[in-house]
């Protein structure tokens, strides 16, 4: 158990998650307190001692999953010498007949695509759980075509199986049966929840499938083989440029929590800083009453310092995954600073912050930006050299003291020519200049990237590819 | 701290639903387990999910005392272990006065005045020198600032609290700790470290239902169903805020009294303000919900 365990954590911190040794240590004293067949504590149980950020629970079950599945009561693999206790479940028997035999594809496949289709749909319609498990360890049986070792992911089997499933269709069928079912009573607003229940029914089946599949490939090629090619990034770790619609959900829902962190920050300064500059006049008014003598000098109250933020940002082709993101950014700081202007470019520049004020859902912002700014100028490819000649031009009088100026892009600007003085005359003006590059940084200045250029006249430029580094800068902004 | 309040993993959950509070898996492990470890649970979720009343509820559950430290911006070290009383102290040293002026000795005053007489005892240190069963509540340390968190450190991990003028005060009995989160920052490292975590979403259907079942009285299973069913979907949209489990039961509660024994989309949308809280959220959701399916 103990070798079991410092695997299971070893290959916890592979996928990134920070497990300290305390915490391993009150691991091993947690399972003590759990009875061991219960694996759902004993999940909870690892969980609640190994996993502290919710974010990290996704890679956690993976983990586990990986380590644990084949212990369960069906396989009996983890227990060498034990015989293991019949299983009176019969499909469950002929099941791992099945993965035994699974490359020599000879007996027991009795039933035919049809009848997996029709039990998995009475299955759906009356939410039985055991038996949608049940069918759905046949369907991956059946349809995934599994042969082992094959090194290739999940996904694929996945794929197959779940195409020949057709699950829309199942849908459609389910909704029409249970409509059938009450007779054409039921309201808009009932045959809408029907249907939710019947997708959220579908959508268990499909995690169900996921996990038998997995629970397939472990068996196949071994615990550590899986654990590694299952391993997936941290959310904090995601590209921006390559999320995906799910990991994007969950990188702007940790953008809120930042923007206040970051506004927080900017702000700061005020508290620490509690005495300004010295009262000549109070001082001397106050020295009356040590006979003349400055004894006890007085300082001017600091003025607040009211943060003000501009938001200049690429939302060309080359950036588009990054734009994305970059504007939910820009969005959620809008309502952390009382003062933000947000711009958008591609060679033309736009000022957007009327949209993103007055809209009250992001998705509704965000469609309006893309549609509405006007940011192409003459072919719709980066030029920043134009869009900063414009932006100084037309906005260059606003930018002063009080102001932090945020860039983002890639500083991949087609070979024009760069303009990089508007961000020299920025520097001189504003409070600070920081520049936020989605790219690598091994790709920096290479063909047409010109981000040294403009580097000089910044306050520093970061590489900020996903959520880790996006807080790294936000904590020395301090 | 008595082996015996919960027994066994299911003596929790039946519990914790005698006093009306159902806890899935999750939660049932992780408060058999903070107990039996003696180490503190940090609390994680969206707002109103029931963070706060799992920790009321394992204080009625196990007869103890509840104490309740509520995190605010500003919060400190008077306000939240202890403070001398200096009034009290001053009085004490001007009755001294009166009475033998010569005989003042200023060490055996020191000794005098900072004693457990003059000590007012703020929600933490009350916990750790409480002789009966207690169980500690920090609700919303999210609030506090980084700094402000180190002051809990030493309590969560030895329950024990040190003053400078009278040594360190160990806890005579562990209490059960809850932190809870609304998570809108990261907290230190070195705090989750010392506790066990554990994050409570909006329950899924079926335990929604038996909630407003369990909460809402009068109401039928139909409705029940209907409404987590309808809370459900909304959920599923993308809104400022997504409506809380107390909110669920409001609306329950609302549509009780107004004798409806079946939602339909009209009620669902002249009713929809008790669920969301933004006018936003309450226009998509109704445009949402009159959209044929």
């Amino acid at each position: 158990m103990l070798d079991l365990l410092s695997g299971f954590v070893g290959e916890l911190r592979n996928a990134g998650l920070p497990v300290s040794l305390t915490e391993n240590l009150d691991a091993m004293e947690a399972v003590k307190h759990i009875p061991i067949e219960d694996r759902d504590a004993f999940k909870y149980a690892l969980a609640a001692t190994l996993v502290k950020n919710e974010q990290h629970w996704r890679a956690f079950e993976t983990v586990f999953e990986v380590y644990f599945s084949l212990r369960g009561p069906e396989y009996n693999v983890g227990d060498p010498d034990g015989n293991g206790e019949f299983d009176p479940e019969s499909l469950e028997e002929w099941m791992s007949q099945q993965m035994q035999g699974m490359g020599g594809r000879g007996g027991g496949q009795d039933m035919s695509p049809e009848e997996i289709a029709e039990m998995l749909f009475r299955a759906l319609l009356n939410a039985d759980e055991a038996m949608m498990a049940a069918m759905a360890r046949a369907a991956v049986t059946q349809f995934a075509g599994m042969e082992p070792g094959r090194p290739v992911g999940g996904t694929y089997y996945l794929y197959r199986t779940l195409r020949n499933l057709d699950l829309d269709g199942m849908l459609e069928r389910l909704v029409d049966e249970s409509a059938q079912r009450y007779e054409g009573e039921l309201t808009p607003l009932a045959e809408r929840l029907e249907r939710e229940e019947f997708e959220n029914r579908i959508e268990q089946l499909k995690r169900e499938i996921e996990a038998e599949i997995r629970r397939r490939l472990v068996a196949d090629r071994g615990v550590e083989a899986m654990a590694k090619t299952l391993r997936k990034p941290l959310p904090e770790d995601v590209d921006f440029m390559h999320a995906s619609r799910e990991e994007m959900a969950n990188i702007r829902k940790a953008i809120q929590p930042l923007t206040r962190k970051l506004a927080a920050r900017l702000a700061r300064k005020r508290k620490h800083k509690r005495r300004g500059p010295l009262d000549f006049r109070a001082t001397v008014r106050r020295s009356l009453s040590y006979g003349g003598v400055p004894a006890e000098p007085r300082f001017r109250h600091p003025r607040p310092n009211k943060p003000e933020l501009i938001v200049v940002a690429d939302i060309s082709g080359s950036v588009a995954a990054f734009a994305r993101f970059t504007l939910h950014l820009v969005y959620a700081l809008q309502n952390q600073f009382s003062k933000v202007r947000s711009f958008v470019f591609i060679d033309g520049i736009d000022e957007v912050t009327h949209m993103f004020q007055n809209e009250e859902d992001i998705t509704n912002a965000v469609h309006r930006v893309n549609t509405e700014a006007d940011v192409v100028w003459v072919d719709g490819h980066s030029d920043y050299g134009h869009a900063f000649g414009v932006f100084w031009e037309n906005f260059g009088k606003d930018v002063n003291a009080k102001s932090t100026m945020m860039f983002l892009g890639d500083a991949r600007n087609n070979y024009h020519s760069t303009n990089a003085w508007v961000l020299k005359e920025c520097q001189k003006r504003a409070r600070s200049v920081f520049w936020l590059n989605p790219e690598p940084r091994s790709y920096w200045d290479t063909g047409d990237s010109v981000i040294t250029e403009y580097s000089t006249y910044t306050d520093g430029v970061f590489e900020c590819r996903n959520l880790r580094q996006l807080e790294g800068f936000v904590d020395n902004l301090a | 701290m008595s082996e015996t309040i919960f027994g066994d993993l299911s003596g929790v959950r039946e519990g914790l639903a005698k006093v009306e509070y159902l806890a899935d898996d999750g939660i049932a492990s992780v408060v058999y387990l903070a107990e039996r470890l003696g180490k503190p649970v940090l609390i994680e979720g969206p707002a109103g999910t029931g963070k706060t009343e799992l920790a009321k509820s394992v204080a009625a559950m196990s007869g103890a005392r509840l104490i309740r430290l509520q995190c605010y911006e500003g919060l400190d070290e008077a306000k939240a272990l202890y403070e001398w009383n200096y009034k009290k102290q001053l009085l004490r040293i001007q009755a001294d006065r009166g009475v033998d002026a010569e005989h003042e000795d200023w060490v055996e005053l020191q000794d005098d005045i900072f004693q457990d007489e003059f000590l007012l005892t703020r929600p933490l240190l009350e916990a750790i020198s409480a002789e009966d069963q207690v169980v500690l509540l920090i609700d919303e340390v999210d609030r506090v600032e980084i700094e402000t968190e180190a002051l809990l450190l030493e309590i969560l991990s030895d329950y024990q609290v040190s003053i400078p003028e009278l040594g360190t005060i160990m806890a005579s009995q562990i209490p059960l700790v809850f932190l809870t989160s609304n998570n809108t920052r990261e907290l230190s490292e070195a705090l989750k470290r010392r506790c066990l975590f554990l994050h409570i979403d909006y329950p899924d259907l079926e335990r929604e239902k038996q909630i407003v079942l369990t909460k809402v009285e009068g109401i039928s299973e139909n409705l029940a169903e209907q409404i987590a069913r309808v809370v459900r979907s909304v959920r599923q949209l993308e809104l400022k805020k997504a409506p809380s489990v107390s909110e669920t039961l409001d609306w329950a509660r609302t549509l009780v009294l107004l004798g409806i024994e079946s939602i339909d989309v009209e009620q669902a949308k002249q009713t929809l303000h008790i669920l969301l809280k933004y006018q936003s959220d309450i226009e998509k959701a109704a445009k949402e919900l009159t959209v044929e399916a």
